[in-house]
């Protein structure tokens, strides 16, 4: 083993690097990518540990993405643990073939750097593309700052591989906000990942000179149904695997991100703001601010968006009074994409049911400032004490108010 | 190069035995697939050389050659006629499928 000398130390990195150093950490035998902003820089760091000797890894040069998910799903095929990683565009072009690693159940671990579609052209972050993706059989993690990003790509493999899972893990990172920004981060030392994640024992489903099997295969329509089910199946165990994870994880490395969803001084909390990602990080010191003025307010962040925390949501919704949901996306005809979910997983709350509204804010790389969120807090009280408020509004609009 | 024989193929009878992920054993045939030919290739032993040409670029792999002649598996051969256009001898005839004789 070349890298089994990395031994736990604090540095100062982008969250792009503390990917990196996450994925060195759990010795994938296969990484393939094709570059793309604001992605290049962990696959980069990943070339050159390889180059360097510090890890034991094949890394293929691919000519598009749509190549790099089938490169790593063949890899995945021979039971390797794999890597790789995409942004925007390059995702979409991948669509495909995340269809059909998830389909074909192979434990896939990408990052996504979380960047608008075209067009406008725009290299900034949203979460319209790894959205754009949310039925393709993948889990979503959103996370909110590098060591949480590193930490979930530990945890994510662990997650993919589990046997009752067998699913591929998205990783998704806001660009640039995250991936280009600079922060200490923790990197965990080798022998303790190890422990945590031993090497990847893969299922049935691989190529085997000794017991030959056709992989992927047609499926009528008799049968379709059936393979259907065990994803579904696999997501709903996805959901153990994620708090078995964190918990394990915490164990060993002293840190929580929540599962599913991390509440922030939601306990008495009646007016919360919901998110995915780093707005999460500022929308705590709005909290924090609301809070010394009296105000029950608290936020939930949404780690998973795939499966979704439908039970953790409607729990919430029986608690508080008003909330209201930040998307960094919309989907055009109807509301973000978040703000939908949330509303349908708040419907079992009945009458109990609070208040929502819908906050399309940070599209395309745009701030969204604290001032921002100290208005939706505002809007979200008002609204519960008999104000209007249009159910869906783009926040920081320039011909509106706020 | 023969064919695994057509064989009928064991669904599962139980979630538990349903594999994870879709793969299924390799090499096996469910059903002999040639219904659409028109017309069928017909090898002419006394002029063929052995050649094997008809055997290597035969699409569906259906010529056999483990006997004393070169012979066509009709259960897969779909007429393509790659085969009689191919062999150097001229010993494959493409003849109609329900013409007289054959
Ligand atoms: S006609 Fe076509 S399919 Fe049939 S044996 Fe010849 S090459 Fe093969
Ligand atoms: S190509 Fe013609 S000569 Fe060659 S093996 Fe086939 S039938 Fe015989």
């Amino acid at each position: 083993m070349s890298n089994d000398t990395l031994t736990a130390r604090r540095a100062f990195m982008s969250a792009n690097d503390a990917v990196s150093y996450g994925v060195r950490l759990c010795r994938p035998e296969v990484i393939a990518a094709y570059p793309i902003t604001p992605q290049t820089s962990v696959v980069e760091k990943l070339s050159e540990f390889i180059a360097g000797g510090e890890m034991d890894c094949q890394f293929i040069n691919v000519e598009s993405e749509h190549s790099a998910m089938a490169a790593v799903m063949g890899a995945a095929m021979m039971g390797c643990r794999t890597f790789t990683a995409s942004s925007s565009q390059g995702l979409l072009y991948m669509c495909e073939m995340l269809h059909y690693v998830s389909g074909s159940r192979f434990p896939i671990v990408m990052m996504n750097a979380n960047r608008t579609v075209a067009a406008p052209w725009n290299i900034f972050g949203d979460h319209r593309d790894s959205l754009a993706m949310r039925d393709a059989g993948w889990l979503q993690v959103y996370v909110e700052n590098g060591q949480e990003a590193l930490d979930a790509v530990i945890q994510a493999y662990k997650v993919a591989e589990d046997p009752a899972v067998r699913t591929p893990v998205m990783v998704c990172l806001d660009g640039f906000v995250l991936t280009h920004t600079y922060e200490v981060v923790s990197i965990p030392g080798q022998r303790e990942v190890d422990a945590f994640l031993p090497p990847f024992v893969p299922g049935e489903n691989v190529l085997d000179l000794a017991n030959p099997r056709s992989l992927c295969i047609s499926v009528a329509p008799e049968w379709q149904t059936e393979f259907r089910h065990q994803q579904q199946e696999a997501m709903a165990a996805a959901r153990r695997a994620i708090a078995g994870a964190d918990g394990d994880f915490a164990g060993v490395f002293g840190r929580r991100w929540g599962g599913m969803v991390e509440e922030y001084r939601c306990e008495d909390a009646e007016y919360v703001l919901m998110g995915l990602g780093s707005v999460m990080g500022t929308t705590r010191l709005v909290v924090d601010k609301l809070r010394e003025e009296g105000l029950k307010v608290g936020l939930v962040k949404v780690r998973y968006f795939r499966p979704f925390p439908n039970e953790e949501i409607a729990a919430l919704g029986r608690r508080v009074k008003g909330i209201g949901v930040i998307d960094r996306d919309v989907s055009f005809g109807n509301a973000g994409a978040l703000y939908t979910e949330a509303k349908a997983a708040l419907y079992s709350a009945g009458d109990a049911s609070p208040h929502t509204v819908n906050f399309i804010a940070g599209l395309s790389g745009r701030d969204i400032t604290k001032e921002h969120l100290e208005t939706m807090y505002r809007k979200v009280i008002a609204l519960t004490e008999g104000k209007a408020e249009r159910e869906i509004q783009f926040a920081g609009l320039r011909w509106e108010e706020w | 190069m023969p064919k695994p024989t057509v064989s009928v193929f064991q669904y599962p009878r139980t979630r538990e035995e349903m594999p994870r992920g879709p793969y299924a054993k390799a090499g096996v045939l469910v059903e002999a697939n040639a219904g659409w030919r028109v017309f069928r290739p017909v090898i002419q032993t006394a002029r063929c050389r052995k050649c094997q040409q008809c055997w290597l670029l035969c699409p569906d792999g259906a010529i056999d050659r483990t006997g004393e002649c070169y012979t066509v598996d009709y259960n897969f051969c779909k007429g393509c006629g790659l085969c009689a256009t191919e062999c150097p001898a001229k010993a494959i005839a493409m003849v109609k499928e329900g013409a007289k004789g054959e």
